[in-house]
C-alpha cells in the first residue's frame, strides 16, 4: 500500500472551499433550454383541427375535443387538441407533424396544481403561464418535412408542343406515382367538409394507395356519378383546404380521382349498376337537363328505384359541362363511358325534346316530382359601343358549337374580354386554331375567377394577358376591328369588398383585332317555366331560390345546378342533384307517399 | 439436498429488487455460508414494460421515442440501433452531416455514462463522494443534451432518416467548454478513486472475469476489455462515422473490478478525444433524409440485425418487417443478458457478500435489456 493512496483521497476536502456545482433550487432555478420540450402551447388562430397530433401520439395523450369559441367551418373541424399529461411522454412528434405548425412546446417544465383533473387541458384555450413564453421546442418543417411535402408532379404536354393540337394537356399519373401521391394523405377529412358533394376523399385515397382502384371507384359513386369529369375539370374545393397544403402542397385529389377512373374501360362493370336497383317501383321523376345536376339526380333516383326521365333539347345531351369545356381539358371520347353508367343504371333519356311551359305543367301532374336543372343557356349582354359589329361574338356560344373542328374562322388576332374559365377556354381554343390571342380583364390577374391552373397554363402558352384594362369601345377598322381600352388602377373598397378598377388616365389604347369574344358570364333563360309556377317561386337575378333540399317551394318541383344560386361549378351541381334525389326519396314534399 | 442451498448450513437472502445497491429492477437470490456466497440466482420480472411487444403495436415512427426508454443512462444507443435498422430495411440514405452528428451524440452519451459509472463504482463501496461527482459531471453533459435535443434524459433525437434538428448555434463551443471543465476536474476524480487505498483494497483482485469466459459466455464491452479482449463494435464493425475516426481500443489485463473501472476511466479520455475530433471534422449539409407520410409509412418485408457499441458492450436490434405499417418483431439484445444472468451467477459463487453490489456495478447490468 502506497502512502499517497492513503492521503490523496483527502484532497477532495479542498472542494469544500469552492463554489458548488449544484443549483440551490428553489431560490435559483435553471430555465429550460431554447429547444426544451416542456408543456404544450397551441396557436388557435393557426390550428385547423386536422387531428394529426392525435393520430401520431403513441401514448393516446391527445384527444380532439370541441371547444366553445371554435365552430366547425370549411377547412377547420372546430376541434382542438386536449393534452393529458398523465400520458404525454414529451416526444414532440405532435409538434413535428402539426400540419399548420400551430402546436409547440414551451420551455416550462415545472407546474404545481392541487387538482389532478387540470393536468389534462386544451393548450391555447385554457390559459397557462407558459402560453406567451417565446422559447421551447417548435416545428422546423424545413428540416423534417413531416408536416407538408411536395406533391408528385403531374406529367403534362409541353406548352410549346400542346398549342398545336387539341390533345389533352394532362397525361395522367402512372400507378406508381398515384400510389405515392395517395399515400401522402393524412386522413384528416377536412376535404370532405369542403367538397360540396362530401365525397369520401380520405377513404378513396387510401384505396388508391392500396391499389384497390375498383374500391375507390365505388366510393366515388357514393356521392358523385361523374367522377371522371370531376377528375379532370373539378374546381377542387377539397384541395384548397387540404392540411398538407399549409406547409407543403395539397394532395392531388382531383388527379387521383381521374387516375382511378382511367384504370377501367367501363365504370358500369365496376359498379355492377345493371343488376337490379336497390329498390323498385318508387315513382316517376322528370328531370330537365342532362348537365351534371340532371345526371346526378337521374343516377341516384334510378339507383333508389325511381323511374328517372331526363329531357334535353340537345340531340346528344351532356349540358354545358360536356360541350363548353374544350377538348384539351375534357376529351369528348370519355362521354360515352360516362353515359353508359347512367343508361345501365336505368335512367331514361329523351334527347332533342324541348320542354316548354305546357310540358312542365303536365309533368308536375304526371310525375311524382320534377327536377329542373336546365342550367345557364344565355351569354350575358355587354354594353359598350360597337358590340353589335360583326366579328364581335359571345365566347359561350362559340365554345358550345364545337370550335375544335376548325369550322369557325376567328382570324389572325383574337381578343377575349373577361377573366373566367370561359374566357380562358376561348383564348386557349383560339390559340390552338392558330390565332394570336389577347385577354382583356378589368381587374388584376389574382382577381380572375378562372381556375388558377388554367390561368397558369394559358400564360405558359404565351397568351397576351392585359389585366386592369377597361373596355371603352370597339370600332370597325377596314376588314378588322379596333378595340379601345383604358388602363385602370385598383382602388380599395372602403366597405371591405374586393378592390374596384378605376380608370387611371384619359389615354386611350387601341389594338387591331379580327374577332372579339365576350366572356363576361352566362345567365338563365326561364322562358320554359309556366307563369303559375314561376310566380310561386322566388326568382332573383334569373336564378331559382331553393331550400337545403333543393325544393323550390312549389309542390313537387325541385331545382338544382347553375339555375339555382351557388358556386356554379360541376361538383356543386352534382351535389344539388344528389340532394334533390334524397329529398324526393324522403318524400317530404310529395303527395304520393313513397316508402 | 444440495450443499450450496442447505438451510442448515446456509443463510438465504433476497438482495433487491428494492435496494439501492442493485442496478435497477432486478434481484439476486443468494445463499451464503458465513460471508461467502454459495449460490446466486438472478431474478428479473419487475419491470412490467414489454417494450418489444409495444413496438409491434406502434407505427414505425412512433417507436423511436419509445426505444430510448430501454436504457436511462444511455438512451441514444437504442435510438441509433432502431434508426439503423429502419434505414437499412427501407433503403434510406442518411445525410453525411447527420451521421457525424449521431456519432457526436453517441460519444457524448458514452462520456456521460462512463463518468457516472466510474463514480458509481466508488459509490458501491461507500465512497459516496465519487458517486456524487460522477453524477454532477454527467449533469454537465445533460445540459448539452438539453440544448441539443430539448430533453436531458430521453433525447429522442436520433430518428430514422437522420437527426431531428441541426446543432444549435454555439453548440460546438459549449461542448468544448464542458470538456475543458470536466477535463480539469478529472485528476481530482482520479485522486479520489483510483489513487485510493480503500478502493484498491476492495477492487484489485475482486470480481475476476477469467479471459476464457469471454468467448464461452459471449462477454462484451468493458467486461471483456478489462480481461484483455479487444472487442469493440466501433472498431470491429464501424457504424456511422466511426470508420473515419482513428483510435485504439482500450484494454486492460487485470480481469478484476479495478481493471474495469480503469477501462471506464480511460474510455472517458477516449470519448473526450473523439468528441473533439468529431467537432473538428463535422461536415455541412442537411441533417435528415425525407420520410414518407409517417402514418402511411410501410417498410418492405425483410429482417435485419444492427449493432452498436454501448457503454456496456455490443448492443443489437433484430427487426423484422412484414411490409405493414408496424414492425412485425423487434428484438433487443443487450449485453446485460449475459452479464447479469450467466456471468453474475457464476462470479458471485465464492464472493464476499459485501462485494455483491460492487461486482454487479462493475458489470453495469441494466435490467430493461434483459426484460425488454
Amino acid at each position: 500500500m502506497k502512502f499517497t493512496d492513503i492521503v490523496s483521497p483527502f484532497l477532495a476536502w479542498s472542494r469544500a472551499a469552492k463554489k458548488a456545482d449544484t443549483i440551490p433550487y428553489p431560490q435559483k432555478s435553471n430555465p429550460g433550454s431554447d429547444r426544451y420540450r416542456g408543456f404544450h402551447r397551441n396557436d388557435l388562430d393557426k390550428c385547423i383541427g386536422c387531428g394529426r397530433c392525435e393520430e401520431i401520439c403513441q401514448n393516446l395523450a391527445i384527444g380532439m375535443v370541441q371547444v366553445e369559441d371554435s365552430q366547425p367551418v370549411k377547412g377547420d373541424s372546430g376541434l382542438r387538441p386536449l393534452v393529458d399529461y398523465g400520458r404525454c411522454c414529451w416526444c414532440a412528434l405532435c409538434i413535428d407533424v402539426c400540419s399548420t405548425g400551430s402546436l409547440s412546446l414551451s420551455n416550462s417544465y415545472s407546474w404545481t396544481t392541487y387538482n389532478a383533473d387540470t393536468c389534462a387541458y386544451i393548450p391555447g384555450t385554457d390559459e397557462k403561464a407558459w402560453d406567451h413564453t417565446p422559447k421551447g421546442y417548435s416545428q422546423d418543417n424545413s428540416i423534417l418535412k413531416w408536416a407538408g411535402s411536395p406533391r408528385v408532379s403531374m406529367p403534362a404536354a409541353r406548352p410549346d408542343k400542346r398549342v398545336d393540337s387539341f390533345e389533352e394537356v394532362i397525361r395522367g399519373y402512372s400507378p406508381e406515382q398515384a400510389a405515392i401521391e395517395a399515400a401522402r394523405c393524412i386522413q384528416c377529412g377536412l376535404c370532405v367538409t369542403a367538397c360540396p358533394a362530401h365525397m369520401h376523399i380520405p377513404e378513396y385515397l387510401r384505396a388508391i394507395a392500396d391499389g384497390d382502384y375498383a374500391g375507390a371507384v365505388k366510393l366515388f359513386f357514393d356521392n358523385n356519378p361523374l367522377p371522371e369529369m370531376c377528375g379532370k375539370v373539378c374546381t377542387r374545393e377539397c384541395e384548397s383546404v387540404c392540411a398538407m397544403g399549409y406547409q407543403g402542397e395539397a394532395i392531388a385529389i382531383r388527379w387521383l380521382k381521374r387516375f382511378a377512373c382511367e384504370q377501367f374501360e367501363s365504370l358500369s362493370d365496376v359498379l355492377a349498376v345493371d343488376e337490379k336497383p336497390l329498390e323498385q317501383g318508387r315513382g316517376k321523376v322528370a328531370i330537365i337537363g342532362t348537365g351534371p345536376a340532371g345526371l346526378s339526380a337521374a343516377y341516384y333516383l334510378s339507383r333508389m328505384g325511381f323511374e328517372a326521365h331526363v329531357f334535353d333539347k340537345d340531340e346528344e345531351g351532356g349540358g354545358v359541362a360536356q360541350h363548353a369545356i374544350p377538348e384539351y381539358r375534357l376529351p369528348a371520347a370519355g362521354y360515352e363511358k360516362q353515359m353508359d353508367v347512367f343508361r345501365k343504371a336505368g335512367a331514361h333519356f329523351h334527347y332533342g325534346t324541348e320542354v316548354n311551359d305546357a310540358d312542365i305543367l303536365k309533368m308536375s301532374d304526371d310525375y311524382d316530382a320534377v327536377f329542373i336543372a336546365a342550367g345557364l343557356q344565355k351569354s350575358s349582354e355587354f354594353r359598350i359601343p360597337g358590340v353589335e359589329l360583326p366579328g364581335v361574338k359571345h365566347a359561350f356560344y362559340f365554345l358550345m358549337n364545337k370550335p375544335e373542328d376548325g369550322s369557325i374562322d376567328v382570324g389572325a388576332r383574337v381578343l377575349v374580354i373577361g377573366g373566367g374559365n370561359v374566357a380562358m377556354d376561348t383564348a386557349r381554343t383560339c390559340l390552338r386554331l392558330g390565332s394570336e390571342v389577347v385577354i382583356s380583364y378589368r381587374r388584376r390577374i389574382v382577381d380572375m375567377p378562372a381556375d388558377e391552373e388554367e390561368i397558369e397554363e394559358a400564360m405558359e402558352e404565351s397568351i397576351d394577358f392585359r389585366p386592369q384594362t377597361i373596355p371603352i369601345r370597339i370600332e370597325k377598322a377596314g376588314q378588322r376591328l379596333k378595340y379601345f381600352y383604358a388602363e385602370a388602377e385598383m382602388i380599395d373598397d372602403p366597405n371591405g369588398g374586393r378592390p374596384k378598377p378605376v380608370r387611371k388616365d384619359d389615354i386611350e389604347h387601341g389594338i387591331e383585332i379580327d374577332t372579339v369574344f365576350l366572356a363576361i358570364g352566362q345567365s338563365s333563360d326561364l322562358g320554359f317555366l309556366p307563369e303559375v309556377i314561376a310566380e310561386k317561386m322566388t326568382i332573383q337575378w334569373g336564378e331559382i331560390e331553393v331550400d337545403k333540399d333543393q325544393y323550390t317551394g312549389v309542390k313537387n318541383i325541385y331545382a338544382g345546378g347553375d339555375i339555382t344560386p351557388g358556386a356554379g361549378d360541376i361538383i356543386t351541381a352534382i351535389a344539388d342533384g344528389m340532394r334533390a334525389a334524397k329529398a324526393i326519396r324522403d318524400g317530404g314534399n310529395l303527395i304520393v307517399n313513397l316508402k | 439436498m444440495n450443499a450450496s442451498t442447505d438451510p442448515l448450513k446456509t443463510t438465504h437472502l433476497f438482495f433487491g429488487p428494492q435496494h439501492p445497491g442493485v442496478t435497477g429492477n432486478m434481484s439476486v437470490e443468494m445463499w451464503f455460508d458465513g460471508d461467502e456466497i454459495t449460490k446466486a440466482i438472478t431474478h428479473v420480472g419487475y419491470l412490467h414494460r414489454g417494450f418489444e411487444k409495444l413496438m409491434e403495436r406502434r407505427l414505425w415512427i412512433q417507436n423511436f421515442p419509445l426505444v430510448c426508454r430501454i436504457c436511462v443512462p444511455e438512451p441514444d444507443i437504442n435510438e441509433e440501433c432502431y434508426a439503423l435498422a429502419v434505414e437499412k430495411l427501407d433503403g434510406i440514405e442518411v445525410p453525411e452531416r447527420a451521421r457525424w452528428i449521431r456519432t457526436l451524440v453517441l460519444e457524448l452519451a458514452r462520456f456521460a455514462v462512463n463518468l457516472m459509472a466510474f463514480g458509481g463504482q466508488a459509490g458501491t463501496i461507500g465512497l459516496g463522494t465519487g458517486a456524487m461527482w460522477g453524477i454532477t459531471f454527467r449533469d454537465f453533459v445533460l445540459d448539452l443534451f438539453e440544448e441539443l435535443s430539448g430533453a436531458r434524459v430521453y433525447h429522442m433525437y436520433i430518428q430514422p432518416g437522420g437527426v431531428r434538428r441541426d446543432l444549435p448555434e454555439g453548440f460546438e463551443k459549449h461542448v468544448l467548454e464542458v470538456l475543458d471543465k470536466i477535463g480539469k476536474r478529472l485528476p481530482e476524480f482520479d485522486r479520489l478513486i483510483l489513487n485510493n487505498s480503500v478502493f484498491k483494497d476492495r477492487t484489485v483482485g475482486v470480481g475476476i472475469v477469467k479471459p476464457e469466459w469471454i468467448s464461452e459466455l459471449g462477454l462484451v464491452g468493458p467486461v471483456a476489455r478489462g480481461s484483455g479482449s479487444g472487442r469493440d463494435v466501433r472498431k470491429d464493425a464501424p457504424y456511422e462515422a466511426y470508420g473515419e475516426l482513428d483510435f485504439d481500443v482500450v484494454t486492460e489485463q487485470g480481469c478484476d473490478i479495478y481493471s474495469r473501472a480503469l477501462i471506464r476511466r480511460r474510455e472517458i479520455d477516449l470519448s473526450m478525444d473523439l468528441i473533439r475530433r468529431i467537432l473538428e471534422s463535422m461536415p455541412g449539409g442537411p441533417v435528415a433524409a425525407p420520410l414518407p407520410n409517417l402514418t402511411e409509412w410501410r417498410i418492405p418485408p425483410g429482417e435485419i440485425y444492427t449493432r452498436v457499441e454501448s457503454s456496456r458492450g455490443e448492443y443489437g436490434y433484430y427487426v423484422v418487417s412484414d411490409g405493414s405499417l408496424k414492425p412485425r418483431r423487434v428484438h433487443v439484445r443487450g449485453p446485460s443478458y449475459v452479464h447479469a444472468l450467466t456471468l453474475l451467477e457464476r462470479m458471485l459463487v465464492g464472493a464476499n457478500i459485501a462485494d455483491v453490489s460492487n461486482i454487479m456495478v462493475s458489470l453495469t447490468t441494466c435490467p430493461p435489456e434483459i426484460e425488454r
